[in-house]
């Protein structure tokens, strides 16, 4: 058992550190303030390959291993979580191409993105279907050789700078059978019909856009359906399995963040003749944390190394992984805001920026509430 | 990265797997109720070659990582806490410090009848006085020609009357803390090593822990464990790996918890329903299983780390706060997961409760090991 990182992983978590320490931290605090798309962090992560990450080299990638991929949203995710979204979305709005595209499907749509010269986005949610995925309403019709789309879709990570979309939509025309005839399809931006409503308002993450979508008569070639007609649903649970250790570890790139942060400052801040750390009330909460950070720390990377081994069984360590590593995000960044007393709530440190982006991980891809239930389904399968 | 088990570790694994389930779980209501030493238990894990996991082949050993004895010690602590609690201090704290520290002398003298499980071992470092604070520990060790007289008390040392050979730290220069500490092999039939009565306790029922006393208690020079000064970095370090140990007890009540915790769950009705189809125990479910394979994992890590040769006294440190508290909490949940029967000696669902707390007590209670933590990341 070898719970080390290769050279190559090694090598990029430095890379994407340094990288991140020089351009991304002095910007955090501004992305945040303006929440506005950071398109010079895009572009940045394009030229150095970061985006690349999520791909194979036949599509033009650089990996295509999901520790490898964990590893460069943690190091983000320390200095911003808006930031880390963008590789973070770009593995999530690809990965249906990669585990369900034909080649041409893969050859086509795969390489710009592990270019960054397009960016993707995953639309799944809807305002009625949230956590009930299945019951959502965006219905396609097909016409001879393609698919026409009518519906919306709600709540999407870069929706409105993406250019590849990969939407779930019905294939069904009575709308009767939640999770079945719901098909997946590559929608490009520039199709006639494809509309982006507002952006939400956020607590956090707020350079990250979160769109509203619009499908009006949108006509999509049969080409670009991915999967069979009504394995779409499958396909989004698959995709999540995936992408779930990718909350997982930004939600442990952030708590490690605010955790390095609160040791620093108890280190300095000196109150009754000493250093805070020297208490052992403080001490006590760095040493809970860092314990709590150790445990999401080896659920992530065992559900990345269960991914790259292909292990048979992945979803119940995929959402055991994204559960805690959110919770511990959580309850770290409010414990960091915590040492740092009340400069901890002021806007000037980056402490309550951090527990505000935590936050988003217990919500998205799955509420924690949602990953219990797969666990608890899981588990109780296994000891059947 | 890859976090599968060695075609070896898995053999081990499969091995102590049937061994405690043909052999411990049959026995472990009846230990819990009567409180005797399971010798039975004990001379079938020796039959096995299981009390020698860390002893080289050399010493009749089986020469095994400490990934393969957290193994073993969660599989036997799935079913009794207190079985694995007894083949724990023996097999770590009790026998690698002969491992790590002894001459060749001792070595061939001692290790032998350790694996194969003739002697037990035993490790006397609490005082009355000395619990957290061991270094000022008052048992004293003065020279006497060619040798050495040890006087004094331990308390709460398991397999106490059971062992064959007790590794007892001891000061060669009073008054100086930790500087002073001396380690030493004492035969459990040296006369001048006398033990108190069995202890009544909480839980853990079976394992023997009484007082030891030493007086005027004489051992040769040979039988020092290392240098002149050299027992708290002997004993600090038995502990590091020591806790990679309870750490995997702790895995093994959780895991033995959470188990028994879902059988019931599916089989017991109420409103016309199993109740795991009751929200709030999937829940419970849930957070058992994240915490138990959280722990598992942590367990693993230092023990790998440890096998590797890294440091890893942060993470033995780290995974025995979090498996600890973890079986504390995951035991108590099974409990109430079977409601009232929970609370009945029939089922080991209140046993496994009584058991967990000691794991948060011993070798370093949880608030010493955030001391050890925090020590560590002021230094780091
Ligand atoms: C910033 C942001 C970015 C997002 N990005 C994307 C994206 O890129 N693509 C995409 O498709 N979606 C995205 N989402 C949507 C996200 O996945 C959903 O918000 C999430 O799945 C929850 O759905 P909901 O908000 O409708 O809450 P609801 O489903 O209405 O849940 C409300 C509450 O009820 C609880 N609940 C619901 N069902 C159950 C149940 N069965 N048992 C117990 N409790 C339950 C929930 O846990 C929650 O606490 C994003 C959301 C946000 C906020
Ligand atoms: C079942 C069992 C088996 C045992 N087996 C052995 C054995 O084989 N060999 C052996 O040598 N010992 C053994 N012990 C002893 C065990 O290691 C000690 O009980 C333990 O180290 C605590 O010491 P104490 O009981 O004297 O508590 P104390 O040290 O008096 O602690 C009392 C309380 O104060 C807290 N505390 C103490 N110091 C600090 C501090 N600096 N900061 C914050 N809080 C602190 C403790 O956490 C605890 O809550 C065993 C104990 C038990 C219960």
């Amino acid at each position: 058992m070898d719970f080390g990182l290769t050279e190559e992983q090694q090598q990029i978590r430095e890379m994407v550190h340094d990288l991140c320490l020089e351009r991304v931290d002095p910007r955090a605090a501004e992305i945040d303030e303006s929440g506005e798309f950071p398109w010079d962090i895009k572009e940045l992560f394009a030229k150095h390959d970061i985006l690349a990450i999520p791909f194979t080299p036949d599509y033009g990638g650089v990996s295509g291993r999901a520790l490898t991929l964990l590893v460069a949203i943690e190091e983000i995710s320390k200095f911003c979580v808006t930031s880390s979204l963008i590789l973070s979305v770009q593995s999530l709005g690809s990965l249906p191409i990669w585990l369900a595209g034909t080649d041409d499907q893969k050859r086509k749509y795969l390489p710009p993105l592990a270019r960054g010269e397009q960016l993707a986005a995953f639309a799944l949610t809807e305002s009625g279907s949230g956590s009930d995925a299945g019951g959502m309403r965006t219905r396609v019709i097909k016409r001879g050789d393609t698919y026409v789309m009518n519906g919306s879709k709600t709540f999407i990570t870069g929706g409105s700078v993406a250019d590849t979309i990969v939407v779930f939509a019905r294939t069904d025309q009575d709308g009767d059978t939640p999770a079945r005839d719901i098909s997946a399809f590559i929608v490009e931006k520039a199709m006639p019909g494809f509309k982006v409503g507002k952006l939400e308002k956020k607590m956090g993450i707020r350079g990250s856009p979160t769109a509203q979508l619009f499908f009006e008569d949108v006509k999509i070639p049969s080409a670009n359906r991915l999967g069979k007609e009504g394995e779409g649903f499958k396909l989004a649970m698959q995709v999540l399995d995936h992408s779930r250790p990718g909350i997982a570890a930004q939600a442990l790139g952030i708590a490690e963040g605010a955790f390095e942060l609160a040791r620093r400052y108890a280190g300095e801040r000196r109150q009754f003749g000493k250093p805070i750390m020297e208490f052992q009330g403080i001490q006590f909460m760095l040493a809970d944390m860092a314990t709590q950070i150790e445990a999401a720390r080896v659920l992530t990377y065992a559900a990345g190394d269960a991914l790259d081994r292909d292990q048979p069984a992945v979803t119940a360590g995929s959402s055991m992984a994204k559960l805690f590593a959110s919770d511990t995000a959580m309850r770290v960044t409010t414990d960091a805001v915590q040492i740092l007393g009340g400069y901890g709530y002021l806007r000037d440190f980056p402490a309550e920026r951090m527990m505000r982006d935590a936050k988003i991980t217990q919500i998205y891809e799955g509420t924690n509430e949602i990953q219990r239930l797969v666990i608890a389904r899981e588990v109780l399968k296994e000891k059947a | 990265m890859d976090l599968s088990l060695s075609p070896e570790q898995q053999e081990i694994r499969k091995l102590v797997r049937d061994f405690a389930g043909r052999e411990v779980k049959p026995r472990a209501d009846a230990i819990d109720h009567s409180g005797e030493f399971p010798r039975d238990l004990v001379k079938k894990a020796a039959e096995l070659g299981l009390l020698g996991i860390l002893v080289p082949d050399a010493y009749q050993g089986a020469g095994l990582d400490h990934l393969s004895f957290a193994i073993f010690v969660e599989e036997v602590a799935h079913y009794s806490a207190s079985t694995a609690g007894i083949l724990d201090v023996h097999g770590s704290v009790g026998t690698e410090p002969i491992v790590l520290f002894g001459t060749e002398d001792q070595k061939r003298r001692w290790l032998p009848d350790l694996a194969r499980g003739e002697k037990l071992a035993a490790f006397a470092l609490t005082e009355p006085e000395a619990g957290s604070d061991a270094a000022h520990l008052k048992t004293t060790a003065s020279r006497n020609g060619h040798g050495y007289l040890l006087n004094g008390s331990k308390i709460f040392i398991t397999n106490a009357g059971e062992a064959g050979l007790y590794i007892v730290m001891a000061s060669t220069r009073p008054g100086s803390g930790a500087e002073g500490i001396t380690a030493f092999l004492v035969g459990g039939d040296n006369p001048g090593l006398k033990v108190g009565p069995k202890f009544k306790k909480m839980g853990l029922n079976g394992s023997a822990i009484a007082e030891v006393h030493l007086d005027n208690c004489a051992v040769d020079e040979a039988d020092r464990l290392g240098d002149e000064g050299q027992g708290f970095r002997i004993a600090m370090r038995a502990l590091d790996s020591g806790r990679i140990g309870i750490s995997a007890q702790a895995v093994g009540l959780a895991q033995g918890a959470l188990d028994d915790a879902v059988a019931y769950a599916k089989e017991r009705k109420q409103f016309g329903k199993p109740i795991a189809e009751l929200q709030t125990i999937q829940n419970k479910i849930a957070d058992m299983a994240v915490k138990t394979r959280a722990a598992r994992w942590m367990t693993w890590k230092a023990a790998a780390l440890c096998d590797a040769g890294r440091p890893f006294t942060k993470e033995a440190s780290m995974a025995k706060l979090f498996s600890t508290d973890a079986a504390m909490e995951i035991t108590l949940d099974a409990l109430q997961v079977f409601g009232g029967y929970g609370y009945l000696e029939e089922y080991p669902m209140a046993r496994r409760v009584r058991d967990a707390k000691a794991c948060q007590i011993y070798e370093g209670t949880n608030q010493v090991q955030r001391v050890v933590i925090a020590r560590e990341l002021v230094r780091s």
